[in-house]
């Protein structure tokens, strides 16, 4: 460690953001519901995807009980079971996920970490929040109309997504589906411009952008890619909404429904497919990459040790989102394109491993001889990469084509994607919560019901979707209602898929434990200080905590050091927190 | 999907470009101590935020456009598809919009001399023009409705419905800011700084806005296909 003399006082810059004047809230109202502050918006975001996503929680089980006793319980027929995978799969992507990541961590992190009063534009945060809310409500309303939601997948690929066969096909349930995607991508646009601008203008003094923590440079590039990718699927729903509703061919080819040559004709559900996964591919690493990054800080401070290779962690990020706008038709091997292009596709897919292996090479030279802290957060962290790592591998089966084609629409491809897209960002999530409950409250979540929650999911999303895969390898299809006496599937397929949907229930189950953590602790939790981790990143220096409107009281930080000074030798302290300047200079009083 | 990837690329032009001036290349582990390394210490004045925040929005529009047009062409692949004849309409329509987004530009620049009596005329000018604009778009539309291309029919009037529409509720927004800084400008005690910012603001929207519609005038009026097919032969 080079320590550079500090020198005069011209080492003090001028300022990247000059001092704002906040929006001061007058009453209860503008303070706590219609609020402008990004920590309450924050939290607003994750209480309601959290709460839509137990929603998505208890489809899933619904569906697990269907596939493992077909006919015992009769309201799951077919055409509920549809209904149940696609809202599923879209509430846990979009509503939950992206929702979460962005809306809930990127407001409470990107401030505080870079040193900012709050986000640049407050107003349009706040309204970014009141947006998604109605999304939200418009994607629930489809529970109580006529038909139901529509049962078409999470993918809503036409032309059956807007057909009478298609429960809401021809009913209001398709028509909620893309006014709540279409809000969704409205909403989230206010806040996207919001994080991509705060990181870009409201960053504190001395914050470059190679001393933000990881977290940020996840959420950033992130947010980057979701403003680009989501108006592939706003386009999408747009000319959809016109095939249903005005009865235009943008999708739809020509077509006979119940004997009846409907006037669409010609139109190409390709295209659509097209359109969709230019948004799908990038959206799952719109969901990594705010994983990556949080989960690189919480192993950095929990294993008291700066990150491996920070530099190359960065360009990781950066290289992966880019990479990710050109991988997008892997998911269409099946749709009978041009050999040529599955070769390009597969290419390009393979190589984003190279950027991801050199994450998770990082991340365990980090955790060597590095001082382990077996914390919640650091458990949760080293469960995602153990279950990232599975998840990715079998991405590269079926990255390749020739692999891909038998195992495509199998139970394959969905133990594979909730391994490294869903199970993988959750258990970040968790961690993430369990790291920052102490700063967003006050107070610590328990350790015992923490403990029990950690086991009971990660082993039991494991039991669950390991065994997925070996279903999925003896050809079992996915988005089957009900397999029947079927040649290729052996009674003993059968015991493991209850063995499976005895295991989700554990583990939805097991989801109480947390929320009784949450509300608990919130009340009466160990008070936890204002840095419980002894952590070096800025959210955790500030005057008081939970902190208070404006962060910092009277003067914004100044940045001195990048965020992984840990066990640096000579210190007195095993972090030296980002605003201690290099001369002596006591770590600042922190009042809990 | 062409289009939407050569889009992309000059985003991601853009964005290396700024990466490239980010020391991305620094050792951050070796620079503590010192609030900014002397390496780091530049001089620039930086854009105001809301600057920054238009051109992502910009990008963000760009996108949706690009992508649309993407699928424009490729719909066009199709057998059933036969173009929709240009209403005549458009071409006064075009220069409406050319007009309202001079009056802005000239309208930025006497914002930058103070002159706050014309600056009231072009902004009053610049809005009327652009709701002209709006008002002729739906005319034509009328026009084509009657001589039979309705939406329905064909893809190529689909396309035409919805990419005009898309561009109009786009010009529509932009009305609505533009509208409040005409108000702003009429009233007295608005600070300079902050009009001069939504003039200039306005008037970048607004020259982004009449580039989208170039672009679609020309996929309209076939004139892309031309070129299209010039560069296919060139690549062949």
């Amino acid at each position: 460690m080079v320590e550079i003399p500090s020198g005069s006082a011209d080492a003090v810059p001028t300022a990247e953001v000059e001092d704002v004047e906040l929006y001061h809230p007058k009453s209860w109202w503008t303070k706590y519901v219609f609020s402008q502050d990004a920590k309450i918006i924050a939290v607003q975001y994750s209480v309601t995807a959290i709460s839509i996503g137990l929603v998505a929680l208890v489809l899933s089980w619904l569906m697990r009980l269907q596939l493992a006793f077909p006919g015992y319980f009769a309201f799951i027929d077919a055409n509920h079971y549809y209904q149940f995978i696609t809202m599923h799969g879209m509430i846990m992507v979009i509503y939950l996920l992206t929702a979460l990541f962005l809306g809930g961590f990127g407001n409470y992190l990107i401030p505080l970490m870079l040193g900012a009063r709050d986000m640049v534009f407050p107003y349009a945060n706040m309204l970014s929040y009141w947006i998604y809310l109605l999304a939200v409500l418009i994607l629930v309303a489809g529970f109580f109309v006529p038909g139901g939601p529509t049962g078409a997948g999470w993918t809503l690929y036409p032309p059956q997504a807007v057909l009478s066969g298609t429960p809401g096909g021809s009913d209001w349930g398709i028509l909620l589906m893309l006014f709540s995607l279409i809000v969704f991508i409205i909403g989230f646009t206010m806040g996207g411009l919001n994080y991509v601008v705060t990181v870009l203008q409201g960053r504190a003094r001395g914050m470059t952008l190679m001393r933000m923590p990881l977290t940020v440079w996840g959420i950033f590039t992130a947010t980057v890619m979701a403003l680009l990718a989501f108006p592939a699927l706003f386009v999408a729903c747009v000319m959809m909404l016109f095939d249903r509703l005005l009865g235009t061919s943008f999708f739809m080819p020509a077509i006979v429904e119940m004997g009846e040559q409907l006037q669409h004709g010609g139109g190409s559900p390709i295209l659509f497919q097209h359109l969709f996964w230019f948004f799908g591919h990038p959206e799952v690493y719109i969901v990594a990459l705010p994983a990556f990054g949080i989960v690189s800080d919480l192993i950095s401070t929990h294993a008291r040790k700066n990150i491996f290779g920070y530099r190359m962690m960065v360009w990781a990020i950066v290289v992966i989102g880019a990479l990710s706008f050109i991988v997008w038709a892997h998911h269409m091997y099946v749709s009978g394109m041009n050999p040529a292009f599955g070769f390009f596709f597969a290419t390009t897919t393979l190589i984003i491993a190279v950027p991801t292996a050199i994450k998770v090479y990082n991340w365990v030279l980090t955790l060597w001889r590095g001082d382990i802290h077996l914390t919640l957060p650091m458990l949760f962290a080293l469960a995602f990469i153990v279950t990232f790592v599975n998840g990715g591998l079998t991405g590269l089966f079926l990255g390749n084509v020739v692999v891909d084609v038998p195992l495509s629409d199998t139970l394959f491809v969905v133990a594979h994607f909730h391994m490294v897209m869903g199970v993988a960002p959750i258990l970040v999530i968790f961690g993430a919560i369990y790291h920052w409950y102490p700063k967003v409250t006050g107070r610590m979540l328990d350790d015992v019901l923490g403990h029990i929650h950690f086991w009971i999911t990660f082993l039991g999303t494991y039991a669950i979707f390991f065994p997925m895969h070996y279903l999925g390898l003896l050809g079992m299809p996915r988005r089957y209602h009900e397999l029947g006496d079927t040649v290729f599937v052996p009674p003993s397929a059968n015991t493991l898929n209850i063995f499976i949907t005895v295991m989700a229930l554990v583990v939805g189950a097991a989801q109480i434990v947390f929320l009784l953590n949450l509300v608990w602790s919130l009340f009466k939790g160990r008070e936890a200080g204002g840095n419980p981790w002894r952590a070096t990143t800025l959210e955790w220096q500030t005057p008081q905590t939970p902190p208070a409107h404006g962060n910092w009281g009277k003067d914004l930080p100044v940045v001195y050091r990048w965020a992984y000074d840990y066990s640096v030798p000579g210190a007195a302290d095993d972090f030296i927190p980002q605003t201690q300047p290099a001369s002596g200079g006591v770590t600042r009083e922190v009042v809990a | 999907m062409n289009v939407a990837l050569i889009f992309l690329a000059a985003i991601g032009a853009v964005i290396f470009w700024w990466l490239a001036g980010q020391r991305l290349m620094s050792k951050p582990w070796l620079e503590a101590g010192v609030a900014q390394p002397a390496s780091d210490r530049r001089e620039t004045q930086s854009a105001p935020a809301v600057k920054i925040g238009l051109f992502v929005f910009l990008g963000v529009v760009g996108a949706v456009f690009s992508l649309s047009i993407s699928a424009y062409f490729m719909r066009m692949a199709a057998t059933d598809w036969w173009a929709t004849p240009v209403p005549r309409l458009l071409w006064a329509n075009t220069a409406v919009l050319l007009l309202s987004s001079g009056a802005l530009e000239w309208a930025r620049r006497e914002a930058r001399h103070d002159h706050m009596d014309r600056l009231q005329l072009l902004l009053t000018a610049a809005f009327a023009l652009a709701f002209l604009f709006l008002i002729g778009q739906i005319q034509a539309w009328r026009e084509l409705a009657s001589a039979g291309y309705v939406l329905a029919d064909n893809p190529a009037n689909s396309f035409f419905y919805m990419l005009t529409g898309l561009h109009g509720v786009h010009i529509l927004g932009g009305l609505a800011v533009l509208g409040r800084t005409t108000v702003r400008v009429f009233a007295a005690d608005v600070p300079r700084d902050s009009l001069r910012l939504s003039v200039d603001l306005s008037a970048i929207y607004s020259h982004f806005m009449l580039a989208v519609w170039l672009l679609l005038f020309v996929l309209f009026a076939g004139w892309a296909n031309d070129f299209v097919d010039l560069c296919r032969q060139l690549i062949s």
